[in-house]
């Protein structure tokens, strides 16, 4: 297990002497988001010129997809434990974008500000301000005004989540959360472990996990693996991931994982709670998985019960839209019952001067993401009539990848859509929204007397995703269950994209720093 | 008699109530759900303190009691109904001898007023070295969309009828008397009387009814905080709140209100800005409110906003309501125009409302005696607009 020495790059200085100055100054783009969109837009647009601002709410650039534990944290994580080539793909590009990210660092054309949580954003008559707060040196929490005549949205995704007896258990994580303590810290969250949900991601996350000592005693996939023979173009097109998934098949044999197609996790139940579930019982502690008819329905007589002490469970991923959808930006159906930004070819938003790249158009991948990233800073270079734009015929061949990523998208969504009956898996008293401890019975109620027309008026009949998520995590499953099943989730508008205190804000309004 | 009432906000939905519970022939019309639109993006004040003796407080006091007995009516957890009372504070002592006075002059009127020599009696968390201030112990507070929803149920146990669809025309017949409403996909819903509720799109149906009102949007930011323990008991805000609720001004104004809810939320409005419908973030409000709260409780620099939503207010040009019967256009009657205070006089619009379509009095509410809102202070002789 080869650890790049320099996953982090040689830019272990966190903060850079002169940062407060060069924050004050306007720059030609903000780039939210340092994962692989962001990187590569940040990179194009710093080797055509411009003045450049990379936000990233993590300790250390990556995003998801390199997520790795930030430079001055390493010494903590035990040696085994660091990111390695199985845990991190194209590791390659990634030391190569931070190489020139680090250069135009040195030259001051590029700002990068980890730790850095945007809240807003807003557009001014010459651009846009970036508020962010500096949370460096947390707890304290600094707010930052970032002024550029363009932004880049590159946010991301996170995990869409859907509800189930017992989900709520301690030892039920997404299975993109498991994920990320692996790459972040290099915990394995438990010993015997169910992986659910349907799509792709669950394989690297079993095999990551197996690889690691955990015993991953079942991974039920919702889907039926005939779902792709009625797509195979796309897949044909992209051989990359044909190995990559049959890398996964190989690891998955090698330590017996037996992967349950057209089955899902329909319930989990605590410690000690066989029979008589009570408030506040222990850690997951058994699993039930059935079979799935066509439309998701469990199949009577199927139902397995499996012992596991940790569950992770992946729906595919909700594209990050909190800073763009207070902005104006026009939304389009991503194909996989999430919304996106609507981008044209250049990865233009509706809005002028905006642009998204990545999973904030469409999940699909970070091969997609840093190809959309190079687009879209081609896009600010000719927009800006900056003077280093490249050649035309790489743009076109980056937008044929674009292209046939998108296809494979696509493709991938249709092959793992989510099972349309899955609410048949709730009881009345499954909690749906944990933040504010909304069931599926008072979701459903408010449906049935007609007042609720969608999730954001489920809101404010039931508080479900009012609380600390804003319903990040329950949106999507209320929209299931009150929408008709042909309507993307569009999530609702968010004008606080992350919580920030009262202080900071005020301060931020104060240059004076009044605080009588 | 058939009733079409337009909007399915707070005060359509109480118009609804009123007129269903006196026996009318109800339809409520909204083009979207229930309170999705201004209702749903206040704090669900209900306030007697803020008011200047008027035609505008007396149908605030009509609404309070309303509001009392539509809770007892619907039950006060129906639609989280808390009768917290307001603390109104000085900044300083020459404002706080101006908010004496302007506490006497409504308690001439017959609002309850207690004035407050140690704030942080009522407030323990309130900021130390305030002058004094004022109790209301009658201002309340209400979820507004599960108000509306409430009422709108109650009516609907009455008889009333909730249609999906958006008022495009008035039909009317002879003497150019309403006969019917005509919607966007070509119903024409017959009606001897129709209501237009429809808050800050009120000026657009006025018009579409042939009845035109002036009724402009103000925005307002309110800021959602984490969920905490109890801090805050009252409906707190700064005495300033009070002329910023009468200016015209065209700038931003900011005056924060304070108050905790059920939820352990606690709720900070409210700026007022004139920039039409225009829906963009400014920042620099949500910082402004931010200050303005932590310097009344100063706790609150730690606590995280998690949420921030904004909304306009219908405001007519003399910042009164417009209720009643429109002069040009028999059996139209207007109930908007609210400004911030729609879910506090909502109750009383109602009633006023089917007061004057009865054409005597209900539930204490008396077409002869309140006639401050009428809409003919906006009318030239010849029923032009002034």
């Amino acid at each position: 297990m080869a650890e790049p020495r320099d996953l982090g790059g040689r830019a272990a200085s966190r903060e850079p002497r002169c940062l407060g100055a060069r924050r004050d100054e306007p720059h030609d783009l903000v780039v939210v988001g340092a994962g692989p969109a962001g990187m590569a837009a940040a990179a194009t647009a710093l080797d055509g010129g411009l003045r450049v601002f990379l936000v990233d709410s993590g300790p250390a650039p990556g995003g998801q997809f390199w997520r790795h534990p930030p430079d001055h944290a390493r010494e903590g994580v035990p040696t085994e434990a660091l990111p390695a080539e199985d845990l991190h793909h194209d590791l390659r590009t990634y030391r190569a974008l931070r190489a020139t990210l680090t250069a135009h660092e040195r030259t001051g054309r590029l700002t990068l500000l980890l730790d850095h949580h945007v809240w807003t954003t807003a557009r001014e008559a010459d651009g846009f301000t970036v508020h962010a707060v500096d949370r460096s040196r947390a707890p304290e929490e600094r707010a930052v005004v970032l002024r550029a005549r363009a932004l880049l949205v590159a946010t991301g995704a996170y995990d869409r989540q859907l509800p189930f007896p017992g989900w709520d258990l301690p030892g039920v994580l997404t299975a993109g959360g498991l994920q990320a303590l692996l790459k972040g810290g290099g915990v394995v969250a438990g010993r015997r472990v169910v992986l659910g949900g349907t799509g792709p991601f669950l394989l690297p996350v079993a095999a990551a996990l197996a690889g690691r000592g955990a015993a991953v005693v079942a991974v039920c996939e919702a889907a039926a693996p005939s779902a792709w023979l009625r797509h195979p173009a796309p897949l044909l097109r992209n051989p990359a991931k044909w190995a990559e998934a049959a890398g996964y098949a190989v690891t998955l044999a090698r330590h017996r994982i037996p992967v349950r197609t057209r089955t899902a996790i329909i319930s989990a139940e605590g410690e000690g709670a066989e029979g008589e579930r009570a408030e506040g019982e222990g850690r997951v502690a058994v699993v039930r998985t059935a079979s799935l008819a066509a439309d998701g329905t469990p199949l009577p007589g199927t139902e397995r019960r499996i012992e596991a002490d940790t569950v992770g469970v992946g729906w595919g991923f909700v594209p990050q839209l909190d800073l763009l959808l207070p902005l104006g930006c026009g939304l389009a159906d991503a194909g996989d019952g999430t919304t996106a930004a609507a981008v044209d070819a250049g990865q233009r938003t509706t809005v002028p001067g905006l642009y998204a790249a990545g999973e904030t158009c469409g999940v699909g991948g970070a091969a997609l993401a840093m190809s959309e990233g190079r687009v879209a800073a081609v896009s600010v270079l000719t927009d800006l009539s900056a003077p280093g734009l490249p050649g035309t015929r790489r743009l076109a061949a980056e937008r044929r990848t674009v292209a046939r990523h998108r296809a494979f998208a696509r493709a991938l969504a249709q092959a793992h859509p989510l099972p349309p009956a899955w609410p048949a898996w709730l009881t009345d008293d499954t909690t749906v929204c944990r933040c504010e401890e909304v069931t599926a019975g008072a979701v459903r109620s408010v449906r049935a007397d007609g007042s609720a027309a969608g999730h954001r008026q489920v809101k404010q009949l039931t508080r479900a995703g009012m609380g600390w998520c804003q319903g990040r995590m329950c949106g999507p499953a209320v929209h299931c269950l009150v929408a008709a099943r042909e309507v993307p989730y569009t999530p609702a508008e968010r004008l606080i994209a992350t919580p920030v205190t009262l202080g900071a804000l005020a301060d931020s309004g104060e240059p004076t720093a009044d605080h009588t | 008699m058939e009733v079409v009432i337009l909007g399915a906000g707070i005060v359509g939905a109480a118009c609804a109530f009123h007129a269903a519970s006196a026996g009318l022939d109800v339809t409520v019309l909204d083009r979207g759900p229930v309170g999705a639109g201004t209702t749903s993006r206040g704090e669900g004040n209900i306030l007697l303190s803020d008011k200047e003796p008027g035609p505008e407080l007396e149908l605030a006091r009509l609404s309070r009691d309303l509001w009392d007995e539509a809770a007892d009516e619907l039950g006060p957890e129906t639609f989280e109904f808390e009768a917290k009372g307001g603390l109104v504070v000085a900044g300083a002592p020459e404002g706080l001898a101006a908010l004496h006075a302007f506490a006497a002059r409504q308690a001439a009127a017959d609002v309850r007023t207690e004035l407050v020599d140690r704030v942080g009696e009522f407030e323990p968390h309130i900021a130390p070295g305030l002058p004094g201030g004022v109790h209301y112990p009658q201002d309340a507070q209400v979820q507004p969309v599960l108000a509306a929803a409430a009422l709108l149920r109650a009516a609907v146990r009455r008889g009333a009828r909730v249609r999906t669809g958006e008022a495009v025309a008035a039909v009317t017949g002879t003497g150019g008397r309403i006969t019917g409403v005509r919607t966007a996909d070509g119903v024409v819903l017959p009606a001897d009387a129709v209501v237009n509720a429809a808050g800050t799109w009120g000026g657009e149906v006025g018009r579409r009814l042939g009845a035109p009102v002036e009724i402009l949007p103000r925005r307002g930011f309110v800021l959602v905080t984490e969920p905490l323990p109890p801090m805050i008991r009252h409906k707190v805000y700064s005495a300033d709140y009070v002329a910023n609720v009468a200016s015209s001004d065209e700038g931003l104004e900011t005056s924060c209100v304070v108050e905790g809810t059920r939820a352990g939320i606690i709720l900070i409005g409210a700026s007022r800005e004139r920039v039409g419908f225009d829906t963009a973030m400014n920042p620099a409000v949500v910082a402004l409110l931010a200050a303005q709260a932590c310097r009344l409780f100063p706790f609150l620099r730690d606590v995280h906003l998690i949420r921030a939503y904004r909304g306009f207010r219908p405001y007519c040009p003399d910042h009164l309501p417009v209720v009643g019967p429109d002069p040009r256009v028999p059996g139209v009657l207007h109930a908007c125009g609210h400004e911030g205070a729609g879910i506090g006089l909502a109750p009383g619009t109602g009633a006023l409302i089917t007061a004057q379509m009865l054409g005597r009095p209900w539930r204490g509410a008396d077409p002869a005696a309140h006639t401050g809102l009428l809409p003919e202070r906006f009318l030239t002789t010849g029923g032009v607009p002034k």
